[in-house]
């Protein structure tokens, strides 16, 4: 692998700062500066952890359902069928994130080696 | 590990404190979970077409998983920059409930909010969880430097994480290469469902995942905010239907 591969250009890093950190630290940084007077418990929050939870299910989804990179040489009928086996399996296991990981990957690896 | 008594003098070194975060990291399956969705990103990054530099920047700046893969999967996938940040702007709203609930846990009436920068930049899903179950047992004017200990060795397990993740997927076979990209989605669905305790949580996961192919077909370009707005304010719906009744 190349040093300009490792390194990548100024125009990426821009963007990941203007994309990515900002967008990021401007609700840290205002949880440090108004925390102290809200609620925990008010409405208004309930409804943005609602949102914001909503938001990591749809990317969720979105790797699934249209996959970048490797994972697109799967067929969708098997990640479908891993993310069902991997839920299967966590909720049988009382909720353990390991064994779900471990059913889905599994689940996976064993069909694309039974597809060949 | 069992953590030294409250009163114990081995907590009047703030470094030595220091060592206990950082030493608390293996007393957690978060960790491991961890570990594997930074592999994922790694990975992501390199088939999508980012410098390892930049992955790192990422994780090291940005430091929330769930933004990160906004991030390389909307950039990868042609958005412009504005609609990139709008979609990692609102995912990262439950970030300010977090620092909000944990920062009371680790001020003193004497704390300065600049002492807290590093504790509210640690702040995720990971720490906020671990804050709530370790703080308990650390003693209230030692627990800046416990969780500046304890998001220093996060940070540095998914630094190297995303280092592995990186060169594994330019030289994986398709498979195994396949298999780090799906450790992503499976971590954070499994770790968001176990963290679900309230029916509206439920709710906004399971309908989030179940809205977003059809959000996608509109294609706007926000397809993870349209579904996220609206799986959201159904499940706040539900909550709020339950609470009327009750």
């Amino acid at each position: 692998m190349s040093a300009p591969q490792l390194i990548g250009d100024w125009h990426a890093l821009l963007l990941l700062f203007v994309a990515g950190v900002i967008p990021n630290q401007i609700w840290r940084m205002l949880g440090l500066w108004f925390g102290g007077g809200i609620d925990e418990g008010s409405e208004l929050l309930v409804w943005v952890r609602a949102v914001a939870t909503a938001i990591l299910a749809g990317v969720i989804a979105q790797i699934v359902v249209e996959p970048s990179g490797a994972l697109a040489s799967v067929p969708d009928a098997l990640r479908y069928g891993a993310v069902g086996a991997g839920l299967v399996v966590f909720l049988l296991t009382r909720r353990s994130i390991f064994a779900g990981v471990v059913a889905g990957e599994v689940f996976m690896l064993a069909g694309k080696w039974w597809l060949g | 590990m069992a953590f030294p008594p409250l009163n114990s003098p081995q907590w009047q070194s703030p470094w030595r404190t220091f060592a206990w975060g950082l030493r608390s990291i293996t007393q957690t399956i978060l960790t491991l979970v961890l570990f594997a969705t930074y592999l994922g990103i790694g990975a992501l990054a390199h088939d999508s077409h980012f410098s390892l530099l930049w992955a790192l920047c990422s994780t090291l700046f940005v430091w929330a998983g769930p933004a990160q893969i906004i991030l390389i999967t909307t950039l990868g996938s042609g958005a412009t920059v504005i609609q990139s940040a709008i979609a990692v702007t609102v995912s990262a709203i439950r970030l300010f409930p977090m620092v909000v609930s944990v920062l009371p846990l680790m001020r003193t009436p004497t704390t300065k909010r600049r002492e807290l920068f590093f504790a509210a930049h640690l702040t995720a899903v990971t720490l906020w969880v671990e804050c709530h179950r370790f703080l308990p047992q650390v003693p209230r004017e030692r627990r800046i430097a416990f969780v500046n200990g304890l998001g220093f060795g996060l940070v540095s397990v998914c630094l190297t994480a995303n280092t592995i993740g990186y060169f594994l997927a330019a030289n994986l076979t398709q498979t195994l290469g396949a298999a780090i990209l799906l450790l992503t989605p499976l971590s954070f669905l499994f770790s968001t469902a176990r963290n679900s305790r309230e029916v509206a949580d439920v709710v906004a996961l399971a309908l989030g995942v179940l809205l977003y192919p059809l959000a996608a077909k509109m294609n706007s370009g926000l397809d993870i905010l349209v579904s996220g707005l609206a799986a959201g304010t159904i499940a706040y719906g539900v909550h709020w239907w339950r609470e009327v009744r009750a």
